[in-house]
């Protein structure tokens, strides 16, 4: 039974140390200590996300990326496309305003020459009337009597002369 | 930790006393003729005492000699103080007297007597004599202020590591680490919530590493080991004590309301279930009070068991089934040592948590 019986000078020392200990550990051990953990474990939290989030933003970015490779191959087929069919039709209307022009200019050309050639007929005409005038001129002067029938003679010859 | 070794031994040293006993008897009172009494040595052994036992041998002359560190007595008896070494008392054999009064030491317990020192003892063998109040550092005392010491000395050093660098814990701050995270997370915040365990985690862990290091020096069968303070029942209703305190200072308006008019039952049954809530009041540190004595008083008493077998078979060749068997019972109590402080822990924190619980 004297195990079983406090002993009173035990029981005040005990809570004495204990509650001194108490104390003293609160203010210098554990709440730094606890201190200490808490803002290492935040930290690490803290980074913990940012690393996830970094990566969510890389994953994104490398997304965008793609995207971004994807739309301008698709850019640059459309335009080589564009470009050539512009090409094509650059050339192929330079070839018909080119063949219009020129077709253009044969028919002013060739109207030219028409006109130039009636022209010179009609010249030459004139000139062979005058020309037979003088001639006419000449025979009756040789002849010195000129007749009428010898005028439509002339007209006759002159018109059986083909010029052309 | 040598230096410090080093200071208890060379501050004890000169209060350290060579006593030869004048007669046959030995410190415990028996003639070395009679038959060994195991049950008188294993109560001994983890009693508390007013010496620091360190070492007793038989010297040329055939005589027991007592190499012991006599410890402060102060005793306070009939409105006066008395402070003295109990070397005073020369292991039991001298009467010492103080201010008119008589003192005996008697099985390591003060005693008030004439001036021949005479007890009166009854039939069981214990003096009917009046005791004064004693306030003695005794061994227990002594083993509580290491302990004490120990743990101050630790664990700031341990929170200095922390201020230093922050980040990488290392050497024994990486040991105490997660023990200090497991009484946090497994016990107090587990049983009393994350926000309130903040206010009663240093009594926690105080309480924890209190009780483990006491359990673990009462495991040392050497000085300044040896003593059975966590196996002490003054120590353990002191301990029980402040829980109950906590708990009920910090009781909410739910706990006692729980506790004198329990809400969903009838209300005649309410007043029967009065006195038995209140005697749960009073049961559960009772029981927190008796687990941890009983289970460490119960370890040192198989283990010097154990050695007294070789003392009551009166042969050496027991020696090594009981040396054998008290190892197993040594890493047994490694164990328990560990477990009950927990356990005291984990229920303290669960009684807290029971109070301050609002209603749900």
């Amino acid at each position: 039974m004297e195990l079983l019986t406090p002993d009173p000078g035990l029981v005040f020392w005990s809570g004495l140390t204990f509650l001194i200990l108490v104390f003293i550990l609160r203010r210098y051990a554990w709440k730094p200590i606890l201190h200490a953990i808490k803002v290492r474990e935040e930290t690490i939290e803290f980074a913990l996300e940012a690393a996830e989030n970094a990566q969510k933003q890389t994953a994104l970015l490398e997304k965008n990326r793609e995207q971004m490779m994807i739309e301008a191959k698709r850019e640059r087929n459309k335009l080589l496309k564009e470009a050539r069919r512009i090409k094509k039709e650059i050339i192929s209307d330079a070839h018909n305003a080119a063949q219009l022009e020129s077709e253009k200019i044969m028919e002013s050309a060739r109207k030219e020459i028409e006109k130039e050639k009636e022209e010179a007929v009609h010249e030459l005409r004139k000139q062979l009337a005058l020309m037979s005038v003088d001639i006419a001129g000449k025979l009756l002067e040789e002849e010195l009597k000129p007749t009428s029938r010898q005028m439509q003679l002339i007209d006759r010859y002159l018109d059986e002369v083909n010029f052309s | 930790m040598r230096v410090f070794i080093l200071v208890i031994f060379v501050s004890f040293w000169g209060f350290t006393n060579f006593s030869v006993k004048a007669s046959d008897k030995d410190v415990y009172g028996r003639n070395e003729t009679e038959e060994f009494n195991p049950m008188d040595a294993i109560i001994d052994h983890i009693s508390d005492s007013h010496y620091w036992h360190i070492l007793s041998y038989t010297n040329k002359d055939g005589q027991l000699a007592e190499i012991a560190i006599p410890l402060p007595v102060i005793i306070y008896f009939r409105g006066r103080l008395s402070i003295f070494l109990s070397g005073e008392f020369n292991h039991g054999t001298r009467v010492v007297e103080k201010g008119g009064n008589y003192f005996v030491l008697y099985h390591d317990k003060v005693y008030v007597t004439g001036i021949n020192g005479n007890l009166d003892l009854n039939e069981d063998g214990n003096p009917n004599n009046e005791r004064p109040l004693d306030f003695s550092i005794t061994k227990n005392v002594g083993s509580m202020w290491l302990s004490a010491f120990f743990l101050l000395w630790i664990f700031i050093y341990v929170a200095r590591r922390y201020e230093n660098h922050p980040s990488t814990p290392k050497g024994v701050q990486s040991l105490l680490e997660p023990i200090i995270l497991f009484v946090r997370d497994d016990i107090a915040v587990a049983q009393i919530g994350e926000n309130k365990a903040r206010k009663f985690m240093p009594y926690l862990l105080t309480l924890f590493f209190f009780i483990w290091i006491n359990n673990l020096i009462g495991l040392i069968p050497i000085f300044p080991g040896g003593s059975n303070l966590s196996g002490n029942i003054s120590f353990t209703m002191m301990l029980a004590l402040i829980t109950f305190l906590i708990t009920n200072i910090n009781g909410s308006r739910n706990y006692w309301r729980h506790l004198f008019w329990t809400p969903g039952i009838p209300v005649w049954v309410r007043f029967f279930l009065i006195p038995v809530e209140f005697i749960g009041l009073f049961t559960k540190p009772f029981a927190l009070m008796i687990r941890l004595f009983a289970n460490i008083t119960a370890g040192h008493i198989i283990i010097l068991s154990l050695v007294s077998l070789i003392f009551v078979m009166k042969t050496i060749y027991i020696a090594p089934v009981s040396i054998l068997l008290s190892l197993v019972m040594f890493m047994l109590e490694l164990l328990v040592a560990v477990l009950q402080a927990y356990i005291f822990t984990l229920l303290s924190a669960l009684f807290i948590g029971l109070a301050i619980q609002e209603e749900h």
